[in-house]
């Protein structure tokens, strides 16, 4: 226990480096997807066909190899410099892997979300001289959001709980000071499991509540 | 083609499948016409209405809006479509937009109109059907024929050169009919060009300025109301209506 309470200062930090990594990566995620969405079901077939090869292949890929891919591959060996700081670096080349990861379960997600609303809205949306965009941002979309918004704050914990994976492009976030610790401490090997695992359910306990709280409150009535 | 003729259908013909749904339909609307679509379920008089809004794809033929035909797609497509304006059998207003909402977005993302011009735009119109007094609220929340008469709003504020119903009172309650049929004869003595499918022959006698009767996708007969219904020359057209007036 005396470990935990010692070292409180460098668990927040690392801790928080979770946060920003899952807040970062989401937001990417969010957008990337919402993109992907989009592209699948675009008028043209090229694009579509493109969505969906990379969401079959970065949702069907171990995020462990993406992240790995992403750190030794695009970081090591193509030599991408997101930053002159290390540290740094390896951070947005983690949220990049996650970003890529995670995006193809947030289109999966949507696309779902998208089939639940009814062909009429869209149809309407058209007579009324919108475009295939304008349709897909102002009026499907939308809708397709709030019939989703369970299964994406699920998408969330899951993130929250991958960037674990982060270690292998070497983000300092918790689990890595966790293996730090347990290599200082070995005596308190249990305690330190607990005390990290609280940790994440206490980051993850009210995003599932948040989100289903908010997927009640946004739900479009029919 | 007269110089009047605002919508006209030339050789139009459209199959499901081996189901020919539409076989080599001709029908000029006039301006300020209003054209009521009648006959059996599977005549193809929504497939008909829904492709004047190209909403439905044809085979062959063409579709021509004020002189302009339909294009397969793209921003010149979008543009005819906003110059007629359409009403489904389900409202389909959207459902996460108030009332107010509604009849504002057309208006705002399509036609460019200031948010402001737009909301006196749509109160005004709102007022007109009946519906002033529910502006904030939501679609789920009003009756059918409630929903109904914004869907006929959202339309009008598009400035639409002609509007299609397609069976706009068939999904509702019988006792909210009227209250919809009401603001589209109005609607049709103030000008409105109209092409209307439906199973109201009421509506039919009364606002029509011509009746067409479709049956197998084919137009098999159309005229005034007056002589439609009084003397249908087709045998098609006869047992059909014998069918619907006789109780």
């Amino acid at each position: 226990m005396e470990a935990l309470l010692t070292e409180g200062g460098t668990i927040l930090a690392a801790f928080w480096m979770t946060v920003r990594l899952t807040a970062v990566s989401a937001l990417g995620s969010l957008v990337l997807g919402t993109l992907l969405t989009a592209m699948r079901v675009a008028p043209l077939a090229s694009l579509r066909a493109t969505a969906t090869a990379y969401v079959t292949v970065a949702r069907n890929t171990p995020l462990t190899l993406v992240l790995l891919f992403t750190g030794l591959g695009i970081g090591a060996n193509l030599g991408l410099e997101l930053s002159d700081d290390i540290a740094t670096n390896n951070f947005w080349l983690a949220v990049i892997g996650l970003t890529a990861y995670t995006s193809a379960f947030v289109c999966e997600a949507l696309r779902s979300g998208l089939n639940t609303v009814p062909v009429g809205q869209a149809e309407a949306a058209r007579s009324l001289g919108l475009g295939f965009v304008k349709t897909l941002a102002l009026i499907t979309l939308p809708q397709a959001f709030r019939a989703v918004v369970a299964p994406l704050g699920s998408l969330l914990i899951a993130l929250t709980k991958n960037t674990t994976i982060a270690l292998v492009v070497g983000v300092a976030e918790a689990s890595v000071r966790m293996r730090e610790m347990i290599e200082t401490y070995g005596d308190q090997v249990i305690e330190i499991f607990l005390g990290f695992a609280a940790g994440f359910v206490l980051l993850c306990l009210p995003m599932g509540l948040l989100f289903g709280w908010l997927s009640k409150r946004m739900a479009v009535a029919r | 083609m007269t110089q009047a003729d605002l919508i006209v259908l030339d050789q139009v013909n459209k199959r499901f499948g081996d189901h020919h749904v539409l076989r080599d339909v001709n029908l000029s609307v006039r301006q300020g016409e209003v054209v009521v679509v009648i006959g059996p379920s599977g005549a193809g008089k929504s497939t008909l209405c829904r492709a004047i809004n190209r909403l439905e794809t044809i085979d062959s033929g063409t579709i021509s809006l004020d002189g302009t035909p339909l294009p397969a797609e793209g921003k010149e497509l979008a543009r005819l479509r906003a110059e007629v304006g359409m009403v489904f059998q389900s409202f389909n207003l959207f459902a996460h937009k108030t009332v107010l909402d509604n009849v504002v977005l057309g208006q705002v993302h399509v036609l460019k109109r200031s948010k402001d011009a737009a909301v006196r735009k749509a109160r005004e119109l709102l007022d007109r059907v009946g519906i002033g007094g529910q502006a904030g609220k939501f679609p789920a929340q009003l009756s059918g024929g409630q929903q109904q008469r914004v869907a006929i709003a959202r339309a009008l504020a598009m400035d639409p050169k002609a509007i299609l119903f397609d069976e706009p009172t068939s999904a509702l309650d019988p006792e909210m009919v009227n209250e919809v049929l009401e603001v589209m004869t109005a609607l049709a003595r103030e000008g409105m060009t109209m092409v209307v499918v439906t199973h109201e022959m009421g509506f039919a006698r009364r606002a029509a300025d011509r009746v067409v009767f479709m049956a197998d996708g084919e137009i098999v007969e159309q005229n005034v109301p007056d002589a439609f219904f009084g003397a249908p020359s087709s045998d098609r057209a006869q047992s059909f209506l014998a069918k619907i007036l006789t109780h």
